[in-house]
Order: structure tokens, then C-alpha cells, then sequence
């Protein structure tokens, strides 16, 4: 798993659907693993497969096309809604993803993805039927995504929009370290804290 | 200042200029699903938990509902609940699990233990940790690294929420009950309607409500997309939790309850948001499609196509098509398979005797199998002991064990493909209790009449029915 994320230029994956749940992302009875490892085999199962059965993929669900490829998902809006599950951030990454785009995401979503370096990227409603528009049109449109200046950019057609990262995420994922690592750092202050009369 | 804020600042440690929060908390809810890579990534870490006596575990998502004294038998399950026994020894935390007297779903046991007070923060690896809202405390879920942070430092990073009031004020019907107050503010604002919010829930018909139906509530908040939800502290709470095993007691207590009674809204506190409703409006409450805001009163249909906005259409057909219902349909009448009575949302004592008292001296419907899987070992107890298994029992009702269950659908408690469900859960999530299984959500009384007459319907006409007899 890549934990630092710079600028990413990619060919995108459209999944034109709204209101994506986690159970959705990653159904219940696949989350009785012990590690972080292999969800991705499982992301959005009961859309790619019928039955159940992996031998028999749904063709019209746009992940099993072999047109769009990529490592930036691009979702409709309220994507990430419903359980607090991290596995649906953990199968996204695994599945090989280091970007989902929407419109809108659910809160806890958003906050798993960026523990994740799976960074989401919130466009406006208008940007985002852009890009639908531009990769549906040719799977081969290229998307980069640029951490550094904070903008997502249509290549072929150049349009582009910036977009909001809180700085001290931002500075996370530019170096690959992480919330328990900074946490860890300031034990002390914690400790000194935990004396106040509340406590 | 409003109720959220005076906690909030009281558990800042420090903020980080452009950034988040350092965010104290105060308790901290695991279980076996959330909880093992958590483990995993403290011990890659090689530290310990910081303060074990400061979380509280139990096994609920995936236990079995019946025999609970044999060994599980799903192999991935009983690994997971086989973890978090280690994972609680080798830290030193208290588990209450499987053969407990205390194990049950982890929002359910927590205020019944006493463990969930005002004025506190509290989190879990689970989104309903909303639940212990209720009692004026800031309670959210959280995903499994932060479960981690929690674990090795006590602490979150988090930004500082927007705030919204919603206020429900009036009396409610006859045979509405505050499932349908939740579910109806939903089929308003929508299943995003409050996404970035803490919500306050407060009015009148908010402060006659009984602990269990404000935690109802505040459950299902995460349902609208809110970070938490909150009910101001009162005479209520303070009678809920005096006396509870985990609760503060002598000296302790009084100093406690001077400072909860100071948790409040100030008059002239601002929101950035607020919803009025008034109560009066609210009728039995029933969903028809795949998220929690799509629903009607019972009476209602399920809108037609020209009561939907354009860009909604496609979902809004998937969502109906998954359900196997018309644009435009009544609901009422509508054949059910099962019926789920369960789930965090509402499976507490007062919902099993709410169920109970309807269905007393009455059997259920032929061709309807129906679950009732009380929140902890202790609610079980209680049923037992005021004599509501027989009720059961003589209803057809199957009265299982404590868990999670058909709520998710993680153990053996599955709804089969194509069938339809009544539940009391939270989620409606396309194959939340099972591959291609529909659900209904709907509340305790609601979903006790379909029970009995293998259909959706009112409530009310039976009620009237009975008072005219
Ligand atoms: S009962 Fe359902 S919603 Fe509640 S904690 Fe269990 S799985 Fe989550």
C-alpha cells in the first residue's frame, strides 16, 4: 500500500451511482478478517457478481468493463454513506484505488479513506458531471490530481477545479505519516490534560 | 453556548493551527469486528493500550443468536471473538462476552451498565455509537485506525463539527412512538440531510420521551448523515442512571449531577441549522426503498414517478426495483416474510414489552416467521423474569439470543433473497440483512401487527379497535 500521495494522473473508472453505502462497498459477511489485507477482491460484490458466484460477473456493472481502468474512482454524490466500517476504505485501497472523487462524501467515509492514503477529492456537482461526461465519452481521458496545489484536472480538455484538504492532512499524506504517530508524540501533553478536575 | 459545545470544549487538548482538534475521550466501546487490526497495528507499534480501565468490550455483531453456550461454529466468527479474548488479556480491558451476564450489543449495554453518562465523550468502531447521544454525551463512531489512536493515546484528532437543532414539539398520536419521530424526520431532511452536522434533538415531545425511545433516536442519526446526535441531560436521564453498576455513587454522584445539570442549550445559543416538526404530523412510519430517508407513514404510497425529482429517478428505481414495489403503490398490505424485532435501534426492555403487550393472547400470521433478539443478556433476563418469553412463545415468536443478528446479517441470521422483512434495525441497505433480502424499517408496534396479520398496516385501526371494546 503507497502511503504518500503527491499528484496522481490516471485514467478513471466512472461509477455513476449515488447514494453508495458501505454495505454496498463492501457487504457485512465479508468483514470477519483479522488483517487489512485482501478486501479488494470483495469491493462492491453483490453488484459485480451474480449470485454470489465469481464465475459469473455482471456485465453492466462498469467495474467488470474492461474499458476503464485506473487508479481514481469516480462516484456520484453521497458516496460512503452508512456503516462506520473502515474495510470499505481499506477494500477501495486495496482494490488498487488512491483516489475517489465525488461530489459529496459521508463524514466517517472521508475520515477512514485519508487514515488510508486513499485520498478523497469533494468537486462540485457541475465539475463532477464534467468528468462523468469526459470519461464516459472516452475511457481514455486522463485525470490528474495534484495534492500539492490542491486541484483535480481534466486533461484532455485542460478544465479544472480546486479542491479542500484540511493542511495537517494534507502535510500526512505529502509524508506518508499518520494521526498515531503525531498523537504519540505529544503523550505528555495528554498525560497533563488527563489532570484537569473533569477527569 | 449550546449543549454541544460545552462539552466539546471541555475534552480539547489542543488544536493544531488549520487543523483538527486533539480530542480527548472519555470511554471507549470495542467489539470483535473493528477491533483486531486495531490490535494488530498497536502491537506492529509495540505499545500497549494507554488506558485499559477506559474501554469496555464486548462480542455482539457476530455471535450466534441461539445456542451461545457451544462453540461458534462459523470459523471466521469464532476466530474474531477468539481475538478480541486475547487482545482483552493481553491489555488488560474488561470483556463482556459470550457467557457474560452483562454481554449484549455494545449501545445497548452501555447505558444499561451505566457505563454511558452526560457530559461525556464516547466512541466505538461502530456508526451507531450515536446511540449514547441520548444522554447528552458527544458519541460517535469511528473507523479502525482511529480505533487504534484511541486505543494508544486516548485520543482523536477531529474538527470541530457544524451544529443542528432539531426540534419536535406537540403531542404525538395514539400509536406513534419515537421510531416513527426518527424515521419521519428522515423521510424529511433525507438520508445526507445532516451530513457534517451534531445534531440536538430537542422540543417538547423530544423531553416526554423515555430513555430508550431518545436512544431510538439519537441512533438513527447517524441514518441522516450527522456526526452525532444529542439530547440535553435531565430529571429523566438523571433517574435512568443513578444506581446503574458503572454509575457514580455517594459524593461522587452529587458532584457529577451538579455538573450534568449545567449541560444545556443556552437560550441564546446559535445553530447553523434548524428543522421545526411538529409532532402532530407524525404518523406510523414505514420505508420503501434502500436507504433509511425513503420512507412514508403507513398509509401513504411509494411516491410516483412525477413526485420525483429528475436526477433522483435512477436510484430512485433501483431502490424500488430492489424492493419489488410500483411507482405509486400503497404500502399497506404488502405480505411480509419475516419479522425482525432487534437491533440497537430498538431492542430494549421497553421495546420487547411494547411488543408484548400487543401481541398478548394473540398468534402470529401462518406464513411469518418471526425473530425477536433481545439487545443484552440482561434485557433477556428481564424478559424472562416479567414472564414476556410466554407471551412469545404462545405468539409463535421465536425469542432468541443477544446480538447483533439479522441487523447485518453477519451470523447465520439471514433474510433469504427476494423475501421481505419487517424490522426494527436502522439500515435498509440493499443486502444489509442478507443477499437480496428487502427490509421494511419500521418500529416496534408496526412491525408486531405484521406479525399477527402477515402484512403492513396501521397500527391506529387496531388500537381504535381495542378502545371501542
Ligand atoms: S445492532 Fe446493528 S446497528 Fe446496532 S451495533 Fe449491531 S450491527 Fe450495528
Amino acid at each position: 500500500m503507497s502511503k504518500q500521495i503527491n499528484i496522481v494522473t490516471s485514467t478513471a473508472v466512472p461509477l455513476n451511482i449515488e447514494n453508495v453505502d458501505t454495505d454496498q462497498i463492501i457487504p457485512a459477511r465479508f468483514l470477519k478478517a483479522t488483517s487489512r489485507d485482501g478486501f479488494g477482491k470483495n469491493l462492491f460484490r453483490d453488484w459485480r457478481y451474480e449470485q454470489d458466484d465469481e464465475t459469473k460477473p455482471k456485465k453492466d456493472f462498469v467495474l467488470n468493463d474492461p474499458t476503464y481502468k485506473g487508479t481514481i474512482l469516480v462516484a456520484a454524490k453521497n458516496f460512503g454513506c452508512g456503516s462506520s466500517r473502515e474495510h470499505a476504505a481499506w477494500a477501495i485501497k486495496d482494490a488498487g484505488y488512491d483516489v475517489v472523487v465525488s461530489s459529496f462524501f459521508a463524514d466517517i467515509f472521508k475520515n477512514n479513506a485519508l487514515n488510508n492514503f486513499l485520498l478523497p477529492v469533494t468537486t462540485s456537482e457541475e465539475f463532477l458531471q464534467k468528468i462523468f461526461t469526459a470519461v464516459e465519452s472516452d475511457p481514455a481521458t486522463e485525470i490528474e490530481v495534484n495534492l500539492p496545489e490542491q486541484v483535480i484536472r481534466i486533461k484532455s480538455t485542460g478544465e479544472q477545479e480546486s479542491f479542500d484538504i484540511n493542511s495537517y492532512k494534507k502535510t500526512c499524506l505529502l509524508n506518508g505519516y499518520d494521526d498515531i504517530d503525531f498523537l504519540l508524540s505529544i503523550k505528555p501533553e495528554i498525560e497533563q490534560f488527563e489532570k484537569d478536575p473533569i477527569h | 453556548m449550546t449543549l454541544f459545545e460545552k462539552i466539546w470544549d471541555k475534552h480539547v487538548v489542543k488544536t493544531i493551527d488549520g487543523g483538527p482538534s486533539v480530542f480527548y475521550i472519555d470511554t471507549h466501546f470495542i467489539h470483535e469486528v473493528t477491533s483486531p487490526q486495531a490490535f494488530n497495528g498497536l502491537n506492529a507499534r509495540g505499545i500497549k493500550v494507554f488506558r485499559p480501565k477506559q474501554v469496555v468490550a464486548t462480542a455482539d455483531h457476530n455471535v450466534p443468536t441461539l445456542n451461545q453456550h457451544l462453540p461458534i461454529k462459523e470459523e471466521l466468527s469464532r476466530l474474531q471473538v477468539e481475538a478480541l479474548k486475547k487482545n482483552c488479556a493481553e491489555h488488560g480491558i474488561e470483556l463482556y462476552g459470550l457467557g457474560h451476564p452483562y454481554q449484549g450489543i455494545v449501545h445497548v449495554i452501555g447505558p444499561e451498565l451505566g457505563f454511558t453518562q452526560p457530559g461525556m465523550t464516547m466512541v466505538c468502531g461502530d456508526s451507531h455509537t450515536s446511540t449514547h447521544g441520548a444522554f447528552g454525551s458527544i458519541a460517535f463512531g469511528i473507523g479502525t485506525s482511529e480505533v487504534e489512536m484511541v486505543l494508544a493515546t486516548q485520543c482523536l484528532m477531529q474538527s470541530k463539527p457544524k451544529l443542528m437543532r432539531i426540534n419536535v414539539e406537540g403531542t404525538l398520536n395514539e400509536g406513534v412512538v419515537s421510531k416513527d419521530i426518527v424515521l419521519y424526520i428522515l423521510s424529511k431532511i433525507s438520508a445526507s440531510g445532516a451530513t457534517g452536522y451534531a445534531v440536538e434533538f430537542a422540543g417538547s415531545a423530544i423531553r416526554a420521551l423515555s430513555m430508550e425511545a431518545r436512544m431510538t433516536i439519537c441512533n438513527m442519526s447517524i441514518e441522516m448523515g450527522a456526526r452525532c446526535g444529542m439530547i440535553a441531560p435531565d430529571e429523566t436521564t438523571f433517574e435512568y442512571v443513578k444506581g446503574r453498576k458503572f454509575a457514580p455513587q455517594g459524593k461522587e454522584w452529587e458532584e457529577k449531577l451538579a455538573y450534568w445539570k449545567t449541560l444545556y442549550t443556552d437560550k441564546d445559543a446559535k445553530f447553523d441549522a434548524e428543522v421545526n416538526i411538529d409532532a402532530a404530523d407524525i404518523e406510523p412510519m414505514i420505508t420503501y426503498g434502500t436507504n433509511p430517508g425513503m420512507g412514508v407513514g403507513v398509509t401513504g404510497h411509494v411516491p410516483a414517478l412525477n413526485e420525483i425529482d429528475e436526477k433522483e429517478k435512477p436510484s430512485f428505481q433501483k431502490a424500488i426495483g430492489y424492493m419489488g414495489l410500483e411507482a405509486g403503490a400503497n404500502i399497506k398490505g404488502t405480505k411480509v416474510d419475516y419479522v425482525f424485532i432487534g437491533s440497537c435501534t430498538n431492542s430494549r426492555i421497553e421495546d420487547l414489552r411494547m411488543v408484548a403487550s400487543f401481541v398478548k393472547g394473540k398468534h402470529k400470521a401462518k406464513d411469518v416467521e418471526v425473530w425477536i433478539v433481545p439487545g443484552s443478556k440482561q434485557v433477556e433476563k428481564q424478559a424472562i423474569e416479567e414472564g414476556i418469553d410466554k407471551i412469545f412463545e404462545e405468539a409463535g415468536f421465536m425469542l432468541r439470543q443477544p446480538g447483533c443478528s439479522a441487523c447485518l446479517g453477519m451470523n447465520e441470521d439471514k433474510i433469504p433473497a427476494g423475501k421481505y422483512c419487517i424490522s426494527t434495525s436502522n439500515r435498509n441497505f440493499e443486502g444489509r440483512q442478507g443477499p437480496n433480502a428487502r427490509t421494511f424499517l419500521a418500529s416496534p408496534l408496526t412491525a408486531a401487527l405484521a406479525a399477527i396479520t402477515g402484512e403492513v398496516g396501521d397500527i391506529r385501526e387496531e388500537l381504535k379497535f381495542k378502545s371501542q371494546n
